[in-house]
Parts: structure tokens; C-alpha cells; sequence
């Protein structure tokens, strides 16, 4: 075993490393659930805060921000296939607001559900194993190029008047909506 | 010509229980557990019962094959479970998922049908995950492919 050098960021030990994938998988698991952050933390052995910290230096966002791009990832695969308004799908995957939901769906995907059922209705789906799939919606959301501002949805602590400028989805109402969404988780 | 892949390396944090976790749980046999030379690499490997030619390296990352510094990073990896190192087959997906689960594996997903099979999702004792997969005969396209994020 490599000794950890001073100063090393506390992400490098396992056992911490550990129990935020055990709280990463437990959101996978539970995505439809009324989550709570301060619930989540509880079960990695955290304080909201340093859970929340934490998370984000080992994934690279907060777990609230995680857990709404898990979920609107699911609503795209709910549209795509099953027969369900965009309310019941918007319900299903934990969003207590259809408002909410359609905001942080046309951040994350550019599209509103309505517009994105009908572009993935029309076209044949590409035919991806779905342990790949499972790769990759797990994964982890590019980075925004330095100076090109934030990406949709990440503006998880900002707050203030978020940037609009950021690329594809220019001129989406996000922010209100946006930060009362998330209150549940972040 | 390549005729087979005789071995492949799953990369873990504790030799000792990953084997246990790998027979033990997962059922699978011990083919090698030994030390080459004195202080030197220990080298363990497993496989399925019914699958000689086919054999799992259980590496630890680290010296001879990794300097400190990339071992550091990789057991970080392993952790924090973004490694994903394969697909085992079943004939019963969700007998399978059952018995594991008693044993304390961790799913990240239960059974569900795909085109190609009915699958499940687990992770071993060091973080990596694997799909645990009940082919089909044949594709049934009238099951959504992309459908495993539900």
C-alpha cells in the first residue's frame, strides 16, 4: 500500500472513497424516492455539509445535482418507450413539479419532453447494450472549457443570476424554477 | 493467429477477499494462489467452474506493473466505483440475483429484460461492477435497448 502523502486530498483514501459510491448507488437505486441529502449523508456516515463536499470533490458534483441528471436521464428513457404523459413520467422519476421537471430537462438535454418524445419517437434508437448505457448515464457530465461559463444544470450552488449564455439552450427561464427544484437534494 | 483470451486482470484492493468474495460468493473456483519468489508478486486467480480456458488475474495495483503514484490513482478508481470490469453470464438472472443478494452482494440494479437477455448489475467487494447476464437465444427487439437506467 502507497503511503498517502501530507497534504494528499482526503478523496485518496478508500474508505471514504467507499461510502460515497455506496451513497452515489443508493441514489441510483432510489432515484424515485423523495431523497433527501441530509438522509443520503446520514447512510455514507456524513454531515450534510461535509457529504456534500465531499461528493463533489470525488464525482465532481453535488450529489443533488447527480441525482436530478440520474433522474432526468430516466425521464428520456421513460419518453422514449413507455406510454405515459409527460406529467406521469415527470411524477415517476421523482420530480414533484412538472414545472421544475421542464426546466431541468431542457437544461440538460435542450429539448422539452414533448419535443424530445417526438425527435426520439420518429427515429430508430441506436442499438447500445445496455450495460453501456448504464456506463455512460452513469458517468460523468463534461466539463465546461474554461471561460465558456457554466454548463446547464450544474449551477447548483450559485444561486445568484446564473449565466444564460451557455450554449445550446439559450434563453431558457431556468434559474427560478431551477434552484427551488433542487432544494431537495443539495 | 490469436486463437483465445486465455486471461483477463480485474483490478481489486485485497487479494485475500476478493478471492473470498470471487468463490465464496460468486462461486467461482481458485486456479492459482501463489507468491513468485521471495516478497514477489502474489498471484491469484479465479475462474467459472465450467470455463477452464478462461481465467481472472485478482490484481492489486502497485509494484511490479504500476508505479505508486498510478497505484494511488487506480485504487482511488476502483473506490470510488467507476471501474467496470465485465459481464458474467447465468442461466437464471434472477435466481442468481437472489442468491447473491442473501449473500450481502451489493446490486446496483435488479434483474431487467433487454433485446439480448435479462441482466443485473452488481459490484464486487472492491467497487468494480458487473453485469450479470441471462442471454436470450436470440435478440428481442420489442424490448427497449437503453432501458437498463430504469
Amino acid at each position: 500500500m502507497g503511503n498517502v502523502r501530507t497534504g494528499a486530498p482526503p478523496t485518496l483514501d478508500t474508505g471514504v472513497l467507499r461510502r460515497m459510491r455506496l451513497a452515489r448507488d443508493a441514489m441510483d437505486r432510489e432515484w424515485a424516492e423523495p431523497l433527501d441529502v441530509s438522509a443520503v449523508a446520514a447512510r455514507a456516515g456524513y454531515s450534510r455539509y461535509h457529504f456534500v463536499r465531499l461528493f463533489h470533490e470525488v464525482y465532481g458534483e453535488t450529489p443533488g445535482a447527480y441525482l436530478t441528471r440520474r433522474r432526468i436521464e430516466r425521464a428520456q428513457d421513460l419518453l422514449r418507450t413507455a406510454n405515459l404523459t409527460v406529467t406521469e413520467i415527470c411524477m415517476q422519476v421523482g420530480f414533484t413539479s412538472l414545472g421544475t421537471f421542464c426546466t431541468r430537462f431542457k437544461q440538460q438535454t435542450g429539448a422539452t419532453p414533448t419535443e424530445f418524445r417526438r425527435r426520439a419517437r420518429s427515429g430508430d434508437a441506436a442499438a447500445i447494450p445496455g450495460c453501456f448505457v448504464l456506463l455512460w448515464a452513469g458517468g460523468f457530465r463534461e466539463r465546461p472549457a474554461p471561460g465558456s461559463g457554466e454548463a446547464p444544470g450544474s449551477g447548483e450552488t450559485s444561486g445568484s443570476g446564473e449565466t444564460s449564455g451557455s450554449g445550446e439552450t439559450p434563453a431558457v427561464s431556468k434559474n427560478r424554477e431551477g434552484r427551488a427544484a433542487r432544494g431537495v437534494l443539495a | 493467429m490469436i486463437t483465445k483470451l486465455g486471461l483477463a486482470t480485474v483490478w481489486v484492493l485485497d487479494q485475500d477477499s476478493a478471492k473470498a468474495f470471487f468463490t465464496e460468493k460468486l462461486g467461482l473456483e481458485v486456479r492459482d494462489d501463489m507468491t513468485l519468489g521471495e516478497g514477489g508478486m502474489r498471484w491469484v486467480t479465479v475462474g467459472a467452474k465450467g470455463q477452464p480456458e478462461l481465467s481472472l488475474a485478482l490484481m492489486v495495483p502497485g509494484p511490479p506493473t504500476m508505479d505508486p503514484g498510478s497505484a494511488t490513482q487506480m485504487k482511488a478508481l476502483i473506490a470510488k466505483g467507476v471501474l467496470g470490469a465485465g459481464a458474467f453470464n447465468t442461466d437464471d438472472c434472477q435466481a442468481e440475483y437472489e442468491r447473491l443478494s442473501a449473500l450481502g452482494v451489493e446490486f446496483v440494479h435488479p434483474p431487467e429484460k433487454r433485446p439480448y437477455g435479462i441482466e443485473a448489475v452488481f459490484r464486487d467487494d472492491s467497487g468494480c461492477w458487473y453485469s450479470l447476464t441471462q442471454p436470450f437465444d436470440e435478440l428481442d427487439e420489442t424490448v427497449p435497448w437503453n432501458d437498463c437506467v430504469g
